[in-house]
């Protein structure tokens, strides 16, 4: 199905917003404001915004370490999530679970997770739950390169296929596992390749085109809501800092850094926008401006909100 | 009031409760016309269709896709086959389901039970005998349930199920014969109640699970001798009565602690230390421990009977506070 003017103008806004809250992020760090791990999105962003195209607050994600993207694609509020970095307690943590466990449920975010790989039999039940209750909701699981080398890995794919349960796996293959180039890491040049182990669709895109995610991804999770199954997306894409801030990077190839940051998803959408006349120039800096100031608002309500009190240290740990 | 046994009755408290709501469900390995390695899920595949249902020998999925349908919702009853299996699925449980409540900032709830069978006595050796109750209790977010009666087993399995928090339900396996007369429908013990099952004034001896029924049957002997041992069995380690533990010490001044696992990090040593910090003036006597020695579970039935607690051990350590 070919893609509305204003469907794509807002993916861009989808995928400037996540583009903005990296940014600031980065600069936030290295001013010293955000305590703890953080890994950045930056040069992703099409992967997020192209699959939760697809999806309504009913369906849920599993997300990752690197998951600020994930949140911001599938309604998380930008706000709150700048104030859980902050570690303030208007955060949408409470400031207890800080940049790699934030989650809305309500959203049907199951949350960021710590540990590689863990999302992915999460991701199971949550589509188990959906086709338990006879609803066409679907979960999708978002995992790296890396975590497809997990057990984790393996299990929830066989026990999503024996179960056809509406379920789709988006690999983000930014071509690192922390400092593990692909090649080294398996023998695969595909991990979609993986999906046939399973006898599942798996399909490779060039995670860097919205457009290209955005397909394969519909397709992956109509299949999902039919009740055909799962399948296996692999949207390959750049990770363009280090695995989180303050890593260097010093393994990475320069000359293959600088030909992915040619690749930017952001600047080939707009040049698509433009193209199709879908957008000015003017419009496009007008949607930069407005996600600008809401990165800016974000950081104020972060930087003025309290933080936790010595009280919440106990609270949250048992359901009452 | 209906006799039955320990396996009848934690069946039972699974059928009750998956009758009062649709979204409780079973799975794991073997569990439905297998009826679980145990026959504990017996029959239950077919008068709930579709909601007992079979899994992979995949221990991570049973564990993180459970926590996945919890988060979204339901309330799962999952089985892993022997506790010992816990160590292959214990990132899902200790990093994934007690904590995302927790981490997000009290937004989720994970109301889900895991079932598993412990304990020693079968001949299994050392990877089908542990009794690994002490790591679950380490880990806030958890709470742990190891039930002595049939009576108890349903009742806890009521609470456990309706608890919106991860449950670990350990079953002992040389329980799952032992019959007892269990209260008929809706019977629900709140979790954190210890059950005083002898009363005695003389010394407390606490114990869970198996070593109940071995501490009462040592007591018996102690009572010949002129001992009147109380037995509390705390039936749920955490949370854990406390009170109950100090109020019969009020009356008693001594304590013995049986437990089956290995007495280093055990979790007598949590009740020790429990004791010493907020009763040692009850105590006129040393605290003493009975557990397993040091060591893997062994194979032969000769070297097997020697680790596992045995009441001339319990009869012993009573005596030396006299």
């Amino acid at each position: 199905m070919e893609l509305k003017a204003d469907q794509l103008r807002g993916f861009y806004e989808t995928m400037m917003t996540i583009r903005a809250f990296e940014l600031k992020a980065v600069e936030l760090f290295a001013d010293n404001q955000l305590p703890g791990f953080v890994h950045l999105y930056l040069g992703e962003e099409a992967v997020a915004t192209g699959v939760c195209a697809s999806l309504t607050n009913k369906d849920y994600i599993t997300s990752t370490h690197r998951g600020h993207g994930h949140l911001i694609a599938k309604g998380g509020k930008v706000d709150l999530m700048m104030a859980e970095l902050f570690g303030k307690s208007t955060g949408y943590c409470k400031g207890k679970g800080g940049s790699m466990h934030i989650a809305d449920v309500e959203l049907g975010i199951l949350g960021a997770n710590g540990i590689v790989g863990a999302g992915q039999p999460i991701s199971a039940g949550a589509a188990f739950a959906c086709k338990y209750r006879k609803s066409d909701a679907v979960a999708v699981c978002f995992f790296g390169d890396g975590a497809s080398n997990r057990g984790t890995f393996h299990e929830a794919l066989n026990m999503a296929t024996i179960w056809k349960l509406p379920l789709v796996f988006i690999c983000e293959n930014n071509l690192y596992g922390i400092s593990n180039c692909q090649r080294d890491h398996m023998r695969v040049t595909d991990v979609a390749d993986r999906a046939a182990a399973y006898g599942i669709p798996g399909v490779t895109v060039d995670g860097n085109d919205v457009i290209a995610v955005y397909e394969a991804a519909a397709e992956a999770v109509a299949r999902a809501r039919k009740g055909d199954g799962p399948s296996l997306v692999e949207c390959k894409t750049w990770r363009w800092r280090g695995h989180f801030e303050g890593d260097p990077a010093v393994y990475k190839n320069q000359e293959e850094q600088e030909a992915w940051l040619k690749k930017d998803p952001l600047v080939r959408l707009e040049k698509k926008l433009i193209e199709r006349e879908y957008a000015t120039k003017t419009q496009l800096d007008e949607i930069k401006g407005k996600v600008e100031a809401q990165i800016a608002a974000a950081v104020r309500f972060a930087q003025e909100s309290p933080y936790p009190v010595p009280e919440d240290l106990l609270t949250d740990v048992y359901a009452e | 009031m209906k006799e039955m046994s320990y396996a009848e009755a934690i069946r039972d408290g699974m059928r009750f409760e998956m009758q009062r709501d649709a979204n409780v469900f079973i799975w794991g390995e073997d569990v439905g016309i297998f009826g679980g390695c145990f026959g504990v899920t017996g029959g239950l595949v077919t008068e709930f269709p579709g909601r007992v249902i079979d899994t992979p020998i995949s221990e991570t999925a049973i564990v993180g896709a459970a926590v996945g349908a919890a988060a979204a919702g339901l309330r799962p009853i999952a089985e892993i086959m022997f506790v010992d299996f816990m160590g292959v699925c214990m990132d899902e449980l200790f990093n994934q389901a007690a904590k995302m409540r927790y981490m997000f900032g009290g937004k989720a709830k994970i109301p889900m039970v895991l079932r598993t069978p412990c304990g020693a006595g079968m001949g299994a050796a050392a990877q089908h005998s542990q009794s690994m109750e002490a790591w679950f209790t380490h880990i806030p977010g958890i709470k742990t349930v190891m039930p002595s009666t049939p009576a108890d087993a349903k009742g806890l399995m009521a609470a456990a199920v309706r608890d919106d928090n991860p449950v670990v339900y350990i079953e002992h396996k040389q329980l799952l014969g032992i019959k007892g007369d269990v209260p008929e429908g809706d019977y629900c013990i709140p979790l954190g109640k210890a059950d005083i099952k002898r009363d005695g004034s003389d010394v407390t001896i606490v114990a869970w699970s198996w070593m109940v029924h071995k501490a009462l049957a040592a007591a018996e002997e102690l009572a010949q001798q002129g001992i009147n041992a109380e037995v509390l069995d705390p039936r749920t380690l955490v949370p854990l009565d406390t009170a109950a533990i100090l109020k019969s010490l009020e009356k008693t001044g001594k304590l013995v602690i049986v437990h089956e696992a290995v007495k280093t990090g055990g979790f007598g040593g949590e009740i020790a230390a429990i004791v010493a910090e907020e009763g040692l003036d009850l105590l006129d006597a040393p605290i003493k421990r009975v557990a397993m020695p040091f060591a893997p579970i062994p194979f032969s039935p000769a070297l097997e009977k020697c680790a596992i607690p045995s009441e001339e051990k319990i009869i012993a350590a009573v005596k030396s506070l006299f």
